[in-house]
């Protein structure tokens, strides 16, 4: 946990970076630092680490006043990932991911298999990257062993600048994705700092919006997109809040769990009939798992005599944790229109339908 | 006068490997000392709040090579023997040497180490490194390239300089152009001038290699 009570930053020159800001930042929740720049997010969180000094008020971290516990050990104790990310380009991916704890003195093995562990959660390959020079890698690569650095002595505190910051979009939101699920597994308490609202709204537990220096309104997302508290907030979050709110919503929320579907094995004058049953074109086919194979459509019924021939293999499935603005996107890009919800393993768990998307984003509008 | 140069050579090497050999030792300790003093000088020169300071020992250490050899020999001699040391030979020329070497390594070793990323500083320091060992870890090995260059420079312009320290007595290859130029014998003043070359020469090529061999693996790569 950490608390803000009254944090105030005056630099030497008299501006006032940071005015009176109170906040708690519960433990395993991801809490964004939001706003302009200029607006004091970036000093606010390197005050946390005492990286920029505090002028007045306290930072407690677990309850103990920051300013008491050692600069270099309190440092240690927490990750702290750069937009710029800042690998030291004269060592190997291995020994940048294990710079803390090599600081700490860990034993050489155990370092190892934890840069290994660590490439690995970022999705990259031990084996192949481990002993490559960040030069090597590509910008995004670089991101990943960032946040894998970060992570290097398994601090339970995480202070990160703009992370995913300076990169293409595409590879961002990938790695956005990424993050989410990391952090599903590792519940760590962490400060993140972002000038992108979509960014704060898909990843925060809690978005601490500043301007000038001072806290505006600290809320969950879903808060401050449904109550902004004045016009600088709901200037901020944006016009197209309705489909912001696409980005709070799970497929989870609104797929059909018992979709109409046919078994691989199944003759064709059935598949047909379900076709007619259900009102639809496209059927999805599972094998006898449950497992997820691909579409068959009603224009390719007569192509063949085994439904094994004509099946559509998927180009996009989404899970149950996708949020609705991502399976919005994959649904358009893809002929069939619906989206077929599958589990890590393949297996097919619903159905998402554009209708219920579409009944899902009216009902943000309401509220 | 090439022939003459070629018998002299031929008939000679005893004496040339002792002046090589000379040479080499005022080199090797001058240098030595300008890198080890330059490099922490440098290194000084960079911590926050020193810019005053680094500025005036640039400042200084440039004007020193603006002193002309002779002078600067004539000016250690005089001071040296005020002290009651030996005022000739060996100990102004290395005292001469190290003052020109310092130039090119404190000031390579201040831009290298202040054109260090400082992204990468910030995450080095945010990571919880303590200053030395930001320093040792992060600054000095990128920045060992350009101080290596520095290095480097200073070591080939103090090779033609230490050959004129045999006017002072300090003996090394300055020796027979000195007593060519006496003796009217060009000969000899071309032997010295061949071999000093080509110490210079086999010197950057040695120099160059350490270079390479230093520079850390990841910063040799080019995207």
């Amino acid at each position: 946990m950490i608390e803000f009570e009254q944090v105030t930053k005056v630099y030497p020159d008299g501006t006032e970076a940071v005015k009176k800001v109170t906040f708690k930042v519960e433990k395993g929740e991801t809490c964004i630092l939001l706003g302009p720049s200029g607006c004091g997010k970036t000093t606010l969180m390197k005050m946390v680490n005492r990286l920029i000094p505090i002028t007045s008020g306290k930072i407690l971290i677990e309850g103990v006043d920051n300013t008491k516990l050692n600069e270099v050990e309190l440092r240690r104790g927490m990750g702290y990932a750069i937009q710029d990310i800042g690998l030291f380009p004269h060592i190997t991916v291995a020994e940048n991911v294990v710079t803390v704890p090599n600081l700490l003195g860990w034993p050489k093995a155990k370092k190892r298999q934890r840069a290994a562990e660590l490439v690995e959660l970022v999705g990259m390959d031990p084996v192949e990257v481990m002993d490559k020079y960040p030069a090597e890698l590509s910008g995004g690569q670089c991101q990943r062993i960032g946040v894998a650095r970060c992570l290097g002595a398994d601090p339970p505190i995480l202070l990160m600048d703009e992370p995913f910051g300076a990169i293409d979009p595409i590879t961002r939101e990938r790695l956005q994705d990424e993050f989410l699920k990391i952090q599903s597994k590792i519940k760590k308490t962490i400060v993140f700092v972002t000038h992108d609202i979509n960014e704060a709204i898909k990843i925060g537990d809690k978005i601490a919006l500043l301007k000038e220096g001072e806290l505006v309104q600290y809320d969950t997302p879903a808060a401050l997109l449904s109550k902004p508290k004045n016009d600088f907030v709901a200037a901020f979050v944006g016009a197209d809040r309705a489909l912001k709110g696409l980005r709070l919503t799970k497929v989870e929320e609104v797929m059909r769990t018992s979709p109409p579907m046919v078994k691989v094995d199944e003759d064709l004058a059935v598949v047909n009939r379900r076709m007619e049953e259900a009102g639809t074109k496209w059927l999805m086919v599972v094998g006898d798992d449950r497992k997820f194979l691909g579409w068959v459509g009603k224009s390719y019924l007569e192509k063949s005599d085994r439904l094994k021939d004509i099946i559509i293999p998927p180009a996009a499935t989404a899970t149950r944790s996708t949020i609705l603005s991502d399976a919005l996107s994959l649904m358009l890009s893809s002929v069939i229109g619906n989206l077929a919800i599958v589990d890590d393993n393949g297996l097919l768990e619903g159905e998402l339908v554009f209708d219920d998307l579409y009944k899902a984003l009216r009902r943000i509008n309401v509220e | 006068m090439w022939v003459d140069m070629w018998l002299f050579i031929n008939n000679n090497w005893g004496q040339i490997g002792v002046w090589v050999l000379e040479h080499l030792q005022i080199i090797l300790v001058a240098n030595g000392i300008a890198c080890i003093l330059g490099v922490v000088v440098g290194i000084y020169i960079t911590g926050k709040g020193r810019e005053g300071i680094a500025d005036i020992v640039l400042y200084f250490a440039s004007i020193m090579l603006t002193v002309p050899s002779l002078a600067l020999y004539g000016i250690l001699m005089g001071i040296l023997s005020a002290l009651n040391l030996t005022s000739i030979g060996f100990l102004p020329v290395v005292i001469a040497l190290i003052l020109y070497g310092l130039l090119p390594i404190i000031r390579n070793t201040y831009t290298g180490i202040r054109e260090v990323d400082p992204a990468m500083i910030e995450a080095g320091r945010g990571m919880g490194m303590t200053e030395w060992q930001l320093l040792t870890k992060v600054k000095l090995p990128l920045a060992v390239p350009v101080i290596m260059a520095g290095l480097r420079q200073a070591v080939v312009m103090n090779i033609g300089i230490a050959a004129i320290g045999s006017y002072i007595g300090a003996g090394g290859l300055g020796q027979p152009i000195f007593r060519g130029i006496a003796n009217y014998r060009p000969d000899l003043i071309l032997s010295g001038a061949i071999f000093v070359s080509l110490m210079a020469i086999v010197i950057d090529l040695l120099l160059g290699k350490l270079e390479q061999l230093t520079t850390p693996r990841g910063i040799r790569i080019r995207r």
